[in-house]
């Protein structure tokens, strides 16, 4: 049947189908019980109508097991529905190490890719059929959301941190992108589209246009031109502990706390350097709020997390 | 004309006349009325903004307005509702009439404190009125930083200052209501005994007082950051915009149950009227109403599950979110179960309670969709939202508050209003409601993202229906307002208690006295004893006015 309008989204991800099943769960459990209230309404409504105007009914106190039955089976469904998404939850937000990592940085009101091979887009986001991509995202301004309902995942986009969702497309098409979270006066034209291609398309894209330096070099060259070798060289220096190898480790902060050297801690260390001292070093870092952009951030981190690989080939 | 039947009497309206008797009344009867007067003003504002935007929706480009000014309508739409009707309208308006009629009372604990509370909702009104002649306010009712601290440039602080006094308001009503149904029930009116309605406005009186001061205090602090750049919550500054949404929904999850729970209130009185039986599981009805203020100050972060709030945090919201709902459901068997073996008469208030349960239960079931982590994510901020909670605030609070205008109307005016225009109100009202908001649980699901100005062509079908819907929805609400106005003069004499009811509230003269009691009543029954007669459910004691 062809209304000429959609009922359902697309289910274009690994993510839909689950998502879905889950969805028609509860649609099946709402339908039952709006039936049965409905249908006991109805048929207590015109059963028990009043005849004449002095009708007395007997009163009817209530019943301990009838009270207990309709507590414990809703409670009983609605565990199953909170066990049940909570895994599929858990799923959305916790990405396969495999994963693509593409950057994202959303502003009123327009969203901006970047892809670790250096390629940039602006309202649109080119992606593999088959692999898992994870989105490492970030507001210059206001809070946004990346949403793309034929994936169905969502994220919020926040100013002055990372947060990161992740999926695997499994349909090659065009889909929308959407901001969910209010944003301003253009929010409902802060939207884009999602190219999923088949993966040999997909390197073609990659390679077509202009071909960037990846975004470990422009990292790279940032760390450069920024003069953060200075003191953070391989190996380290008194003025700074050595970033190889740091990525995901977990560090010892002056004071004696700890704190895993995520995306948000090393963004906080250019930032605001004061915020967490490593032990055993001097807070002399200055800091780098203003003079590098949220892009420049992203492409330095990715710079940081490469000294991982580079360090695992040396070892 | 039966006009002399009811002047004949002394009673609360009539005992003095002119403006001021009014605007320096303290009789909780005559407060009840002020107030409205006032959200009814509030209710047609707001639907007025809802009807530009429904209309420019028709389409899915931008034609009838810029897409700054849509934004200015959305959200002078939420924030009257929310905060200038939907808040007050039960409590101060019923509560306010009826809290003391129920137990027996002359009046609230304090009289000029309540006056005061009119007041100060007054002025919190004549900002956020102020505001929206100004230039209106573009935030969203949630305010959500750092987008109102810092980057809007609309009347953000005009607005907050007004919903910051308002709150004041309903503190102090919460407070009202609270020392009231502990201090001055009548004699024999026990706990157990009390009406439904009671127990609902007791435990909204606790969010009230308990929820309100949060609110207040995280308005105040937008208010200084975009005055003073302190940096509480935009990163820029050194703050946390999560932050403002944790203490933003700290009190706005509860403020959800502020406007649903005496509904239910009021839709325990009905059903019981017009089934002519006691409430099936009384005390645990009463009981769900507390389970529901207390749980539901626990469940705020469910409106953040993808806001970069952990997830172990967003597991125990969903968690104690599925709990919330299930002092809900009880309430809607136990209602369905007071029917069976009743006495079942179809009067427009009962056809607005049993379009109350249909539609809470509507709206109760669609908010495990969004309670379920897995789905959430999916439909969080889309229209799925929109219909969900529409359909428990319109389709469950309004519907509510009508039913409860109505049974009461003879009460208040000692005149009735006339029941067939009643019952085709209720009907439409039920339609329109349906064709409104049942397309955008679809809306939701396919992806469509509240709050756009603009949208996908291939939502336009869906958003057509639900603007159709919602000019059925118009015509059932003005309906009301005519024939109510107009049974102030023509309506016939009510008597003392035409629906046959057994509240307190009901055995003294319509209109009643502005003492409410000619004699204090000593109660011997509980709520609800459709069985025995009036007569047999309280005696009299003390004359009231010595």
């Amino acid at each position: 049947m062809d209304l000429g309008f959609p009922l359902f989204p697309e289910q274009a991800s690994t993510m839909a189908s689950r998502v879905d099943a889950l969805f028609f769960f509860l649609v099946a459990v709402s339908v039952f019980f709006v039936a049965l209230i409905f249908l006991a309404i109805f048929v207590f409504a015109v059963k028990y109508r009043r005849r004449a105007e002095d009708e007395r009914p007997e009163p009817i106190e209530g019943k301990l097991w009838l009270e207990v039955a309709w507590s414990v089976i809703p409670f009983g469904l609605t565990m199953v529905m909170f066990v049940w998404g909570a895994i599929i939850f858990f799923d959305i937000y916790n990405p396969p190490d495999d994963a693509l990592e593409i950057s994202i940085v959303g502003r009123q009101w327009m969203w901006k890719a970047q892809h670790p091979t250096g390629q940039s887009e602006i309202n649109e986001l080119h992606v593999p059929l088959g692999q898992p991509v994870k989105l490492m995202m970030t507001s210059e301004d206001v809070i946004h959301d990346f949403y793309l309902p034929a994936f169905r995942v969502k994220q919020d986009v926040l100013p002055g941190r990372y947060t990161s969702v992740w999926f695997e497309a499994t349909k090659a098409g065009v889909y929308q992108l959407f901001c969910a979270e209010y944003c301003g006066t253009q929010h409902s034209g802060m939207i884009g589209r999602v190219v999923a291609l088949e993966p040999a398309q997909f390197e073609k894209w990659l390679s077509g246009g202009a071909t960037g330096v990846s975004m470990i070099d422009q990292g790279a060259s940032l760390f450069k031109r920024f003069g953060c070798e200075t003191c953070h060289r391989a190996g380290g220096t008194n003025q700074g502990p050595s970033l190889a190898g740091l990525f995901g480790k977990t560090v010892k902060l002056q004071g004696g706390n700890t704190v895993t050297a995520d995306e948000n801690y090393i963004r906080e260390s250019i930032l605001d350097p004061r915020a967490k001292i490593v032990a055993g070093y001097q807070p002399i870092m200055p800091t780098f709020k203003g003079l590098v952009s949220e892009e420049g951030l992203l492409q330095l981190i990715a710079y940081i997390k490469s000294l991982n690989t580079a360090e695992r080939k040396t070892s | 004309m039966n006009l002399s039947e009811i002047e004949r009497r002394e009673h609360y309206l009539n005992v003095n006349y002119g403006i001021r008797s009014w605007l320096f009344t303290t009789d909780h009867k005559r407060i009840a009325w002020l107030y409205l007067l006032s959200v009814t003003l509030f209710f047609f504002i707001g639907g007025l903004f809802a009807t530009l935007m429904r209309i420019e929706l028709m389409t899915p480009q931008g034609d009838l307005v810029q897409a700054e000014t849509y934004n200015k309508l959305f959200t002078m739409h939420g924030v009257t509702m929310i905060f200038f009707f939907l808040v007050p309208s039960i409590p101060a308006v019923l509560g306010n009439f009826l809290v003391p009629m129920m137990i027996g009372a002359r009046d609230l604990a304090f009289p000029r404190l309540n006056l005061a509370s009119w007041y100060i909702f007054i002025i919190g009104g004549a900002f956020t009125l102020m505001a929206a002649a100004a230039g209106g306010v573009d935030t969203g009712w949630t305010f959500y930083t750092p987008y109102s601290s810092i980057y809007s440039n609309t009347h953000v602080v005009l607005t907050v200052v007004g919903v910051f006094i308002t709150g004041f308001s309903s503190i102090l009503t919460g407070l009202n209501f609270i020392v009231t149904i502990h201090k001055m029930r009548a004699p024999g009116m026990t706990w157990f005994r009390l009406p439904l309605f009671i127990w609902a406005h007791y435990a909204t009186s606790i969010i009230f007082v308990l929820g309100t001061p949060v609110i207040a205090i995280t308005l105040l602090l937008v208010g200084l950051e975009r005055i003073f750049r302190l940096g509480i919550f935009d990163p820029a500054l050194g703050g946390d915009p999560v932050l403002f949404q944790h203490l933003f929904w700290f009190y706005s999850h509860p403020a959800v149950y502020i406007m649903i729970l005496p509904a239910m209130g009021v839709v325990s009185e009905l059903i019981a009227c017009f089934s002519r039986k006691r409430i099936f599981g009384y005390s645990v009805v009463a009981f769900a109403s507390l389970g529901i203020a207390v749980i539901g100050f626990l469940v705020w972060g469910h409106h953040m599950f993808v806001s970069g709030q952990s997830v172990h945090a967003g597991m125990v919201f969903s968690f104690l979110s599925m709990v919330v709902a299930i002092p809900s459901a009880i309430k809607v068997f136990n209602w369905t179960a007071t029917l069976y073996k009743g006495s079942i008469s179809y009067d427009a208030p009962m056809l607005y309670a049993l379009g109350f349960i249909g539609l809470f239960t509507i709206g109760g079931l669609t908010g495990l969709f969004l309670a379920t982590l897995g789905i959430n994510v999916h439909v969080h901020d889309t229209y799925f939202v929109v219909a969900h909670f529409h359909y428990i605030m319109v389709g469950g609070a309004v519907m509510g508050y009508l039913g409860g205008i109505h049974f009461w109307w003879p009460k208040m005016t000692g005149r009735t209003y006339p029941e067939i225009w009643a019952r085709l109100a209720a009907l439409i009202i039920f339609i329109g409601f349906n064709l409104t908001f049942f397309p955008q649980f679809v809306l939701g699901y396919l992806g469509m993202p509240r709050r756009y100005h603009v949208y996908p062509p291939e939502f336009q079908v869906l958003n057509v229906m639900s603007t159709a819907g919602a000019s059925i929805l118009a015509v059932g609400y003005l309906l009301p307002l005519l024939y109510l106005v107009w049974s102030l003069r023509y309506g016939a004499v009510a008597g003392a208690n035409p629906w046959r009811a057994r509240g307190l509230e009901w055995q003294t003269p319509s209109p009643p006295p502005t003492e409410n009691f000619e004699r204090t009543p000593i109660v011997t029954e509980g709520a609800y004893a459709y069985e025995k007669d009036p007569e047999e459910i309280y005696s009299l004691g003390k004359p009231a006015h010595v």
